[in-house]
């Protein structure tokens, strides 16, 4: 598998998980299929086999609200059975809404409330410096999710201690809860507020793979400063009528047009080599 | 208290490699020794506790134990939520350290009041909740969580309390420690107000009233079985607490109470009732101020005996 196929992979089965469940920020989902894939197909040594080798990469997804975009692509890595993708939100389930991490092999920390995970992702990365081991952090925060204090809390202690083994991506989609985040607190120039703050930058195209391979490789070559990596993004993107519509941070897709136009849209730009595991099952 | 608390960490971390504190940017003198000694083993977070709690739990979740140190409700309130979701919900061996419990910082105001922590972190399933009364349970407390899996908490005083105890023999988390035993009125006690307790002791004993008396290290979990025995051989159980009546150790006392069967001790609580204070003062005028010195005990002793 290649990372545009499991970004692909992570969009169907979240446009179907929401769907299934009634749940919300598949708008969140679809924006950073494509961070979360890359990741976990070509950048973090995290497999099945290594959950307890304390040289691993540790990835920590610290806006939780799109957990379904890392339960996906755990299940397409073989963390579990992708079957299970199905109970997500359901009564009795352990699949809950804000990514957790009870019970699912792969999942790094639990989130939900903002402003958490790039904290405890530079707790496991001041480890790593301390102990001397080679393991990376990668934390994916949410734009929004910098309006948290803690955020910047967290940016001030990573760069004092020189966290270099501490990479947090910025799904910047620029838009949050209820609107666009330059009409709620504006965060721009998000660039050079990191940089102020002593970070190594990146500010890239967060839907191309090549890019976002790119700076993580180079993130690995910096040795005395923390990495963040804005990565561009467009809320809902891959379903047109979601892309940039605040509805569809909580809307789920509803039976019908929704569900049917997201699905086909979908599918006219599924890459080679990859089935659409839902359409197979319904045959 | 918080000094036997530094001393006694600072011998269990020179053993221990994997221990480390990480400090809110406080402990200017107490935490000198441990700075001095262990460098490499002390971090200070600046004053940012929610980025302090959430660096703990991601440094114990790769096999650290962390001690987050600060005073007051610094440690804990401001942080509340790092520790729920980041420690307590982990699993996370942080070891949550408050200095100034109660009125400890009575002249700087209400800020600095920690009056409503035990109710709090006692609400949190997963910590484990410990407040000792002298320097000897607060070395004892301390050891006992370092040793106990998962997230804690320990309310420390600040320092010239009273000694309880010559030294305690099995010290057990969830085990309340008889100091008297009387008849007719028991008294629980936890924290540095035992103070309080052991003046209000000498007068009554002058008077010919010995009633019994159990210091509760920790407050979650509860000594139940204290608790209920006691029900059944005194009249009175005499709660006493440096702290709020709204879901603090007078609480936790009756909600055992509450539940047990058949013909029972009555309770009465000695706290704060459920005030914040605008006025400033020492430890001792507050506690006489809001009705939680050894007059009041002494009084309600006698009320009930």
């Amino acid at each position: 598998m290649n990372s545009e196929q499991l970004a692909w992979l992570i969009r169907r089965h979240g446009v179907e998980m929401t769907h299934i469940s009634h749940g919300s920020h598949i708008g969140s989902v679809l924006s950073v299929a494509d961070i979360v894939a890359v990741l976990y197909n070509d950048v973090a040594n995290i497999s099945p086999k290594n959950l307890n080798d304390e040289n691993r990469d540790r990835v920590i997804l610290s806006k939780g609200h799109a957990g379904a975009a890392i339960y996906a692509a755990l299940a397409e890595k073989g963390f579990f059975d992708k079957a299970e993708l199905k109970t997500h939100y359901a009564d009795g389930s352990r699949f809950s809404g804000h990514v957790s991490h009870k019970n699912i092999p792969g999942v790094e920390f639990s989130t939900g409330s903002l402003g958490h995970g790039g904290c405890v992702a530079a707790g496991m990365a001041l480890n790593a410096k301390l102990d001397k081991k080679p393991y990376y952090t990668y934390a994916i925060l949410g734009d929004g999710e910098c309006d948290e204090g803690s955020v910047w809390e967290m940016a001030l202690f990573a760069n004092h201690f020189k966290l270099n083994q501490l990479v947090i991506i910025i799904d910047h989609n620029k838009m949050q809860s209820l609107d666009f985040c330059e009409k709620t607190l504006s965060l721009s120039p998000f660039a050079e507020k990191w940089k102020a703050f002593g970070w190594n930058v990146f500010d890239i195209d967060g839907h191309s793979h090549a890019q976002l391979k790119e700076a993580l490789e180079e993130a690995k070559r910096v040795v005395d400063k923390p990495t963040v990596i804005i990565a561009n993004t467009i809320k809902g993107k891959g379903v047109s009528f979601m892309e940039q519509d605040i509805l569809w941070h909580y809307r789920f897709p509803h039976e019908g047009e929704e569900y049917d136009g997201a699905v086909k849209e979908l599918n006219l730009a599924r890459p080679n080599g990859v089935l659409d595991p839902y359409m197979e099952e319904s045959k | 208290m918080r000094d036997a608390f530094v001393k006694t960490l600072l011998e269990i971390a020179k053993k221990d490699k994997n221990v480390y504190i990480i400090t809110g940017d406080l402990g200017f003198d107490v935490l000198k020794p441990f700075w001095e000694c262990l460098p490499d083993q002390i971090i200070n977070a600046g004053i940012a506790e929610q980025n302090m709690t959430s660096i703990a739990a991601g440094l114990a979740k790769q096999g650290k134990t962390v001690f987050t140190y600060s005073i007051g409700n610094f440690s804990t309130l401001r942080c509340i939520e790092q520790i729920r979701n980041d420690c307590a919900y982990h699993g996370a061996n942080v070891k949550v350290v408050c200095v100034g419990g109660g009125f400890v910082y009575g002249p700087l105001g209400m800020s600095h009041h920690a009056t409503e922590d035990i109710a709090i972190m006692r609400a949190l399933p997963d910590v484990t909740v410990l407040s000792p009364g002298d320097l000897v349970e607060a070395e004892q407390a301390t050891r006992a969580i370092y040793e106990h899996p998962g997230t804690c908490y320990l309310r420390l005083g600040r320092g010239g309390e009273k000694r309880i105890h010559q030294k305690i023999e099995n010290f057990t988390i969830g085990k309340a420690i008889r100091i008297t035993e009387g008849k007719n009125v028991v008294i629980f006690s936890t924290g540095a107000i035992f103070d309080e307790v052991q003046e209000a002791y000498e007068i009554l004993k002058k008077e010919g009233l010995m009633p019994t008396i159990y210091t509760f290290p920790t407050v979650k979990p509860i000594d139940k079985e204290t608790i209920s025995a006691c029900a059944k051989t005194h009249k009175t159980i005499l709660t006493v607490e440096e702290h709020n009546l709204s879901g603090g150790f007078g609480s936790a006392v009756a909600e055992v109470l509450a539940e047990l069967d058949g013909e029972k001790a009555k309770l009465i609580r000695i706290g704060l009732e459920d005030k914040y204070s605008s006025i400033v003062g020492s430890q001792k005028y507050l506690r006489k101020h809001y009705l939680m010195d050894a007059s009041v005990i002494v009084k309600k002793v006698k009320e009930n005996w």
